[in-house]
């Protein structure tokens, strides 16, 4: 037998860290399961929460920005139009809420246990991710409704999701390493989710921003990605402004990239810090 | 020799201490954002060294652990003794991986899972089988072995009809028992274990030092944080005795824990203070015992008079308060206990905010001499526990005047007066005592 050897060295945390990933790719399993579990434990309220949230921000935002301020929308019913924004924002923001705040949450945790810290804001990510699945069965209803025939776009459905995750996952990473340091962050939380609500396109269509603004409209990643939501779920034509995407996107990358930086950063000082 | 499980060279901690202000524990935005603009202000405005300097002083370096090295062979058993505040905690840490050490290096040779907690990461509302999994992923298990072992980790928490309960409907035994359970079911190579044992009652901890004892001699290394001497003594061959970050003595368990315990009793202080205690009950949240005072001095005396002082502050309204001192040997076993509303019942009410003390006055102690551990602990009506510490300190009771020096056997543990009458079947022998007819 050759028994595994682990040399822990001052100032060379990551030597096993991607490996270690891999290696607690159950606990991640595990606790994303826990979440899942204890979020529709108390069934009703779970599933309904999940169902009505989306349903009654899309009709009052339906109302107020289709009916009050007679937005145009692109040949579809409103309601669908909003609606297709809705289904990423509200996983973008409550990935990301749910994503900042694992860390405290957990915070019991991670000071007595070694592992990957990583896998916590990600599994926290998985929670979002069901209530998606939920909205999704709600979005078909809606399509059959309406009429609205799934085009081969739909396939591109998945893409966009993943780049909301990535989105989420990015933002949530530095959230959540900026929650553990400074406590009062998680006040500031729900004041940015409210104001990407009104900065994002969920309830009009990104087509009403001014042409010599729209590039600098797409510097908020979900931008891009509540465009391609509509472009893949209504089918209308000209929904996804292509420049804009790709800024998106990169934006995405940086966050991405920049938020894996920093948590790894930090993460080795959380255990002392929380 | 057998090759090293565990190497440690030169392993060191430092941890930054913040004096922040009163009651507030985290570092908050906001203080970040007004502090920099102050201290730039500050800076401009007067130029001058003095505010920085009040800035440096208030950020102190500490270090927790400081060139500790050792080396722990396999299938060795080693308890690790200290004072609170001594290092345990944070070597167990650094060799569990939790926080990175600031100097030195660690080599582990063999699979390490530690347990610093019974019961870390379970869930009040799911279900006993369902905490069993998610505890043994949080552990390290996989999910292969944690259904190879689910039937004995059931059978050892004694659990079985509850599976499907969740857990907050547990009593705490259950409870303390699962959790246990799972973590005594972990095989690894090296099994690192905090003072688990603390909680729980007799038996429970009885069962565990029982699992613990048959882990070691399954050739595993046991590395052992401990407050209870007597399980050190029992579970492990060799110990070390951390002091201020350093290893003071290392070697046979016996030895080194009689060595610690001598040095205890001389050096202990008559004040002890509290703040940094684990706690129980309610963990002092409402009512906090800050300090003990053995206002009648070192060492105790059998027979002998002696008076005790318990500080304390409460943070919320309290009712019907009472307060207890508890004497253990050892082994953890209670010997003695006085409660303040034993003889007339009084319990008062104490407001918030307040900060008070009560003393105790016992007029004769019967332990007889020998070294015991005590504990404070404070109730709110019958059963209310507002704060418990259950290793408050150490104390030795020595000979006093009246004790005849036959009875310094140890082990004797209380010792009363009492009247003897002896009789005989035969008339040679006359009755000793002539009251008796």
């Amino acid at each position: 037998m050759n028994p595994s050897r682990l040399t822990i060295e001052a100032g060379k945390g990551e030597l096993h860290y991607w490996a270690d990933l891999w290696r607690y790719r159950e606990l991640f399993y595990f606790l994303s399961w826990r979440d899942i579990l204890v979020r529709y434990k108390q069934t009703v309220i779970g599933v309904l929460w999940a169902i009505l949230r989306p349903i009654l921000t899309t009709v009052v935002f339906a109302f107020v920005f289709g009916k009050l301020a007679r937005m145009p929308s692109p040949g579809v019913p409103y309601i669908v139009l909003v609606f297709a924004g809705m289904l990423p924002w509200q996983f973008f923001s409550s990935a990301l809420t749910e994503a900042s705040n694992s860390l405290v949450t957990n915070a019991n945790m991670i000071s007595k246990i070694y592992f990957p810290r990583l896998i916590v804001p990600s599994s926290a990510i998985i929670v979002a991710f069901a209530d998606f699945l939920i909205s999704l069965v709600l979005l078909a209803g809606l399509m059959v409704i309406y009429h609205i025939f799934p085009t081969w776009r739909l396939l591109a459905l998945p893409i966009f999701t993943a780049i909301a995750f990535l989105a989420a996952f990015g933002a949530g990473l530095w959230l959540a390493a900026l929650n553990v340091e400074y406590r009062d962050f998680r006040y500031v939380l729900p004041f940015l989710v409210q104001f990407g609500l009104y900065l994002s396109p969920v309830g009009f269509s990104s087509e009403i921003v001014p042409e010599k603004w729209r590039l600098l409209y797409s510097l908020n990643p979900m931008v891009g990605v509540i465009d391609g939501f509509r472009w893949a779920i209504t089918g209308v034509e000209s929904a996804i402004y292509w420049p804009g995407f790709a800024v998106s996107m990169a934006l995405v990358v940086v966050l991405l990239l920049s938020g894996l930086w920093y948590f790894r950063r930090t993460e080795r000082a959380f255990a002392d810090v929380i | 020799m057998p090759d090293p499980a565990i190497c440690v060279e030169n392993l060191g901690k430092k941890y930054r201490l913040q004096h922040r202000q009163e009651g507030r524990r985290y570092k908050t935005l906001r203080d970040a954002l007004t502090t920099v603009p102050r201290r730039l202000w500050s800076r401009l405005s007067r130029g001058s060294a003095a505010t920085d300097d009040r800035h440096a002083s208030s950020v102190e370096d500490f270090w927790a652990l400081k060139d500790v090295s050792f080396e722990i062979p396999q299938g060795e058993a080693v308890g690790i003794i200290g004072r609170n505040g001594a290092g345990k905690s944070t070597l167990l840490k650094l060799l569990s991986r939790i926080t990175e050490p600031t100097t030195g290096r660690i080599d582990l040779i063999g699979r390490v899972a530690s347990l610093l907690e019974v019961g870390t990461g379970f869930h009040p509302e799911l279900t006993g089988r369902e905490n069993i999994f998610l505890n043994g992923a949080i552990l390290g298990m996989s999910r292969t072995e944690i259904k190879a072992r689910f039937d004995e980790i059931v059978a050892f928490a004694e659990v079985e009809r509850f599976l499907d309960t969740p857990v907050k409907r547990y009593s705490s035994g259950m409870y303390m028992r699962l959790a246990f359970g799972v973590a005594a079911h972990l095989e690894p190579e090296i099994l690192i274990v905090d003072e688990v044992l603390a909680v729980g009652d007799a038996s429970f901890q009885k069962k565990c030092l029982g699992r613990m004892s048959q882990v070691s001699t399954q050739g595993r290394t046991v590395l052992f944080v401990s407050h209870n001497m007597g399980a050190v003594t029992t579970l492990c061959r060799s110990a070390i005795w951390l002091e201020g970050g350093r290893v003071v003595r290392s070697g046979p368990a016996r030895q080194i824990v009689d060595e610690y315990l001598t040095s205890n009793a001389n050096a202990a202080s008559a004040a002890t203070e509290l703040s940094d205690r684990p706690r129980y009950g309610d963990q002092g949240r409402r009512l906090r015992i800050e300090k003990v005072e053995w206002l009648s001095g070192f060492p105790l005396q059998h027979d002998e008079a002696f008076r005790l002082r318990i500080y304390f502050q409460t943070f919320d309204e309290v009712h019907a308060i009472s307060f207890g001192l508890g004497f253990s040997n050892l082994e953890g076993v209670r010997l003695l206990s006085y409660d303040t509303d034993f003889q007339d019942g009084y319990r008062p009410d104490i407001r918030k905010g307040s900060v008070c003390w009560v003393d105790i006055k016992v007029a004769e102690l019967p332990l007889a001499p020998g070294l015991y551990s005590f504990s404070v602990g404070s109730r709110s009506g019958d059963a209310f526990s507002l704060d418990y510490l259950p290793e408050t300190g150490q104390v030795e009771v020595v000979m006093g005047p009246k004790t005849p020096g036959y009875i310094a056997v140890p082990g004797a543990g209380v010792r009363l007066r009492s009247d003897w009458n002896w009789h005989s079947g035969s008339p040679q022998i006359e009755p000793v005592n002539s009251t008796l007819s």
